[in-house]
């Protein structure tokens, strides 16, 4: 469009600087100073909060979380890019049916799902007893790795499929058939049109999951049964049970900079501008 | 054979993505307080639902807040995302990467950011802070679901119809807005369920009695969640579903011709 | 363009509904979730014509979070007795006029002059109980009355923690003799290697799901409050609860009314208001926790009075220690938490 419209993004930004950047610059602040024990308006800089999460606990739960994260992304992204595709496939009258009905269960309290869940999977669960039925020993479902990534992706798969979904909606169907008058098999059409095209969206979908569920905390508490700490735990423990803000400042702070520098990296490595969704 | 592959694997994504609620309806059913026990079927929970206050309050800022902050963070987001597009490319980083903070962030983080600059600002915590607030978190995921669309405009479309004469506006009516509308539609979506569904933040931006659905749940956690919420859930469960299939009926319909 | 300003405008009539203030005075509780009987508040309103704005919170953390940053005006909250203590030091709460709470002669003398409200000024009683140990009879051989049975190996993966550095180190401190609001690196450092060798035999560490979980025969054992044990002991018959000899936790949630609040005397009111005989005893069959009330101890039904969850001995009471606020010790506690979870 012209360079006019730029000017529509404004009334936001000012918005973002009040209500994004002016408390993260709150949350800043408490990192890089010390707690006042006697709320003395003393403020000492320091960089000890950083230098606490060095100790080894902290960074294994690090990096335990940007794994369990990752894993969690990459199943939502090989699940749910199917499952755009299809959408988009369904008849029109059907689609807007089939989108809400595909989100509807998000609109039941994430707490009281997670617990259908345990529910469903716990020693005395629904799965165990059909197991149990047939005479089959137990499974253990629940308080481990396993289940916590299964509530991730239950809870995250809607926000990985439908920025796929409008990238893949109203594609130029002509783009495929040209292809395929070019002699392209299905795979090759796939691997060179469709997905690229559809890139912006993966890409949005991959921040849309993978940011929540490095910090998310209900589910690992709930289904990790307590013994898979992540950092989105620990975090809310540091705001509110130890009161010590200045290192869960610095935590959030970390997790922030290790994203951004992911974020640049992915930058680096994309290719151009077309395709590509400048994160 | 594909289309057959095709309907079993959406069918077993939709099994897996409502087996829970599944559970969720039929305990709602339940006899008993506890979900670890089947106490024989019963409507109570939904007799009880009707009298208590603390729900109905609670289901109504719930459904209003998220109304107001999806319908608000779509109409600014959608038009920030235009924005953002035409900028340069510098500038456009710089914005889209304060817009990720709100996702990025932990909700403890964002909540308690929120919560201190109210109080500075000597702001009453209660329903426009909330609101406030539940906007401030939505809008970033408009901007990402409207933002790929938005990089698969033709642009050639779009100059050609300012050549012709449209005007800014017009073109935006007419031309833009109906390609990015799959993207306009799913932000406003996603930003509706990340609001009927929140808790931290909301509870750290509210106050004077307003309350919300996921805050009533969290707080009834340490006691035992009562069925009534099961009740209430599968209400709702009911009345969307309802809503969707009566919609539904009425656009296909004039398709038959 | 028509549709779009009938939207607009009912959106905006719901949200002047919203905010509009209500012109009648109100007053504002804060408190745990369903912690108290909602026709108690409904008859309060009617008998002295006011509104009550009722809110809930998990934790008294975030409780405490909210009301400490301020911009909150709740003239009356209920919470947990150390949580009370903290904002006692902290200056955060008001000296109650007890002239306006008569009632106030009925709460047990056990409750009062406690460590964390010695003056008894600045808190009346609500609920009480202990922290114990709930287990399944069925699962569980012979009569186990000891802090031993949640680091008995037998049961390897039927155990429930908790997820509360307090709560669990008490069990550990008591196990060892020592004291639950110890500041003694030593014998925390002993606390916390008996935890993390405890781990392998821990299905999980619970926040609220002890109740259900229980009750569904999911775990054998479980650290357990008082008053969950008795609700989970009502739907499964199969459970019973002690409380350890080597000595446990006593915990108590009181109501108190925070500095500056706007309606204090209304508050005050309805401190008396609930406890009354009658109101407390409707509130204990909504509660279903141990009452503070000498006139409603001796009314309460057979069946949570023979509980020993609901009633635990005089001798388990005197040999219960409450929680103290450790202040910034407490990191001592959450470093040494940390350490037993995170690995």
């Amino acid at each position: 469009m012209n360079s006019k419209s730029r000017y529509l993004a404004y009334p936001y930004s000012i918005w973002m600087l009040v209500f994004i950047l002016f408390p993260l610059f709150l949350i800043f602040l408490y990192s890089i100073t010390l707690r006042n024990p006697n709320d003395i308006k003393t403020i000492t800089f320091t960089f000890e909060n950083f230098g606490k999460f060095f100790d080894p606990i902290y960074v294994n739960v690090l990096i335990r979380s940007i794994s369990i994260a990752a894993l969690s992304t990459g199943i939502c992204l090989i699940v749910g890019y199917p499952v755009a595709y299809l959408l988009t496939r369904a008849k029109d009258k059907h689609k807007g049916l089939m989108i809400l009905l595909f989100i509807l269960p998000m609109w039941m309290n994430m707490l009281l799902r997670t617990y259908a869940w345990m529910t469903i999977l716990g020693n005395t669960g629904l799965i165990n007893s059909f197991l149990n039925l047939l005479n089959l020993p137990n499974v253990n479902l629940l308080y481990n790795n396993k289940a916590v990534i299964l509530g991730m992706v239950y809870n995250f798969l809607p926000f990985m499929v439908f920025p796929i979904y409008t990238a893949l909606n109203k594609m130029d169907r002509s783009l495929i058939e040209a292809a395929d008058d070019l002699g392209a098999d299905g795979f090759t059409i796939f691997k060179r049109v469709i997905f690229p095209l559809s890139l912006p969206g993966v890409i949005s979908g991959i921040v849309m999951v993978f940011m929540p569920a490095v910090s998310t905390f209900v589910i690992p508490r709930l289904l990790g049964g307590g013994k898979n700490v992540l950092i989105g735990n620990l975090i809310e423990k540091l705001f509110l049970v130890t009161r010590d803000w200045n290192f869960g400042a610095a935590l959030s702070m970390i997790i922030l900079i290790i994203i951004f520098i992911s974020i640049k990296i992915l930058n680096i490595l994309k290719i151009d501008k077309e395709s590509g969704v400048s994160i | 054979m594909k289309n057959k592959i095709s309907k079993l694997y959406l069918a077993l994504v939709f099994l897996f993505l409502y087996a829970p609620i599944v559970v969720l309806v039929v305990y709602s059913f339940n006899d008993s307080k506890s979900r670890g026990n089947w106490g024989g079927f019963t409507f109570k929970w939904y007799l009880e639902l009707f009298r208590d206050r603390d729900i109905k309050t609670a289901l109504y800022y719930t459904v209003t807040i998220a109304i107001l902050a999806a319908v608000i963070s779509t109409i600014v987001g959608t038009v920030s995302a235009i924005g953002i597009y035409n900028m340069k490319t510098s500038r456009m980083n710089f914005l889209l990467n304060v817009n990720y903070l709100p996702i990025i962030n932990p909700d403890i983080v964002t909540g308690i950011g929120l919560m201190i600059l109210f109080l500075s600002a000597n702001i009453k915590l209660g329903f426009s802070t909330m609101l406030l607030a539940h906007i401030t978190f939505d809008i970033p995921y408009v901007v990402l679901s409207v933002l790929p669309k938005l990089k698969q405009l033709d642009n050639n479309i779009t100059e050609a119809a300012l050549d012709l004469g449209a005007t800014p506006f017009y073109t935006l009516k007419k031309i833009i807005i109906p390609q990015i509308k799959p993207g306009i539609i799913t932000g406003f979506l996603i930003a509706f369920t990340l609001s009927i569904d929140d808790f931290v933040i909301s509870f750290f931006t509210t106050g004077s009695g307003v309350t919300n659905l996921s805050i009533e749940i969290y707080s009834m956690a340490r006691r035992g969640i009562s069925p009534t919420i099961n009740a209430l859930s599968s209400l709702m469960l009911v009345v969307v579903l309802g809503l969707l299939l009566i919609i539904n009926k009425r656009t296909t319909i004039p398709n038959k011709e | 363009m028509k549709k779009y300003l009938i939207i607009i405008t009912v959106l905006v009539a719901i949200v002047l509904s919203g905010c509009s203030g209500s012109e009648e005075q109100a007053l504002d509780i804060f408190n745990y979730g369903q912690y108290i009987d909602e026709d108690l508040l409904v008859e309060f309103e009617e008998e002295y014509g006011v509104k009550i704005n009722y809110e809930e919170y998990p934790t008294p953390e975030d409780m405490y979070t909210k009301v400490k940053a301020g911009g909150t005006d709740y003239d009356l909250i209920i919470t947990g007795e150390y949580m009370i203590e903290r904002m006692i030091s902290e200056n955060m709460l008001d000296k109650i006029n007890f002239d306006n709470i008569p009632n106030y002669q009925y709460i047990d003398k056990n409750f009062k002059n406690q460590p964390y409200d010695p003056t008894d000024e600045y808190s009346v009683p609500y609920f009480w109980g202990t922290l114990g140990i709930v287990y399944n009879t069925e699962v569980v051989k012979g009569t186990p009355d000891s802090w031993d049975l949640l680091w008995d190996e037998n049961y390897s993966g039927q155990i429930l923690m908790m997820d509360s550095q307090r709560d669990s180190f008490a069990a550990a401190l008591k196990k060892l003799g020592y004291s639950l609001n110890t500041t003694n690196e030593t014998e925390l450092e002993e606390a916390k290697n008996l935890l993390i060798n405890q781990k392998p035999l821990v299905m999980a560490y619970i926040v609220d799901e002890a109740l259900d979980m229980m009750i569904a025969d999911e775990a054998a054992i479980s650290l357990i409050w008082s008053g969950e044990a008795v609700a989970a002991m009502g739907e499964n018959e199969k459970l019973n609860y002690y409380v350890p000899k080597e000595g446990s936790n006593i915990w108590i949630d009181a109501a108190c009314i925070p500095k500056d609040a706007e309606n204090k005397e209304l508050a005050e009111k309805f401190i008396n208001f609930i406890t009354s005989k009658e109101n407390t005893l409707r509130n204990i069959d909504y509660v279903w926790y141990s009452t503070v009330h000498t006139e409603a101890a001796k009314e309460v039904e057979e069946f949570l009075y023979d509980n020993p969850a609901f009633n635990p001995s005089q001798e388990d009471i005197d040999k219960a220690e409450m929680f103290r606020d450790l202040g910034d010790n407490l990191k001592l506690y959450d470093d040494a938490w940390t350490e037993v979870i995170a690995q």
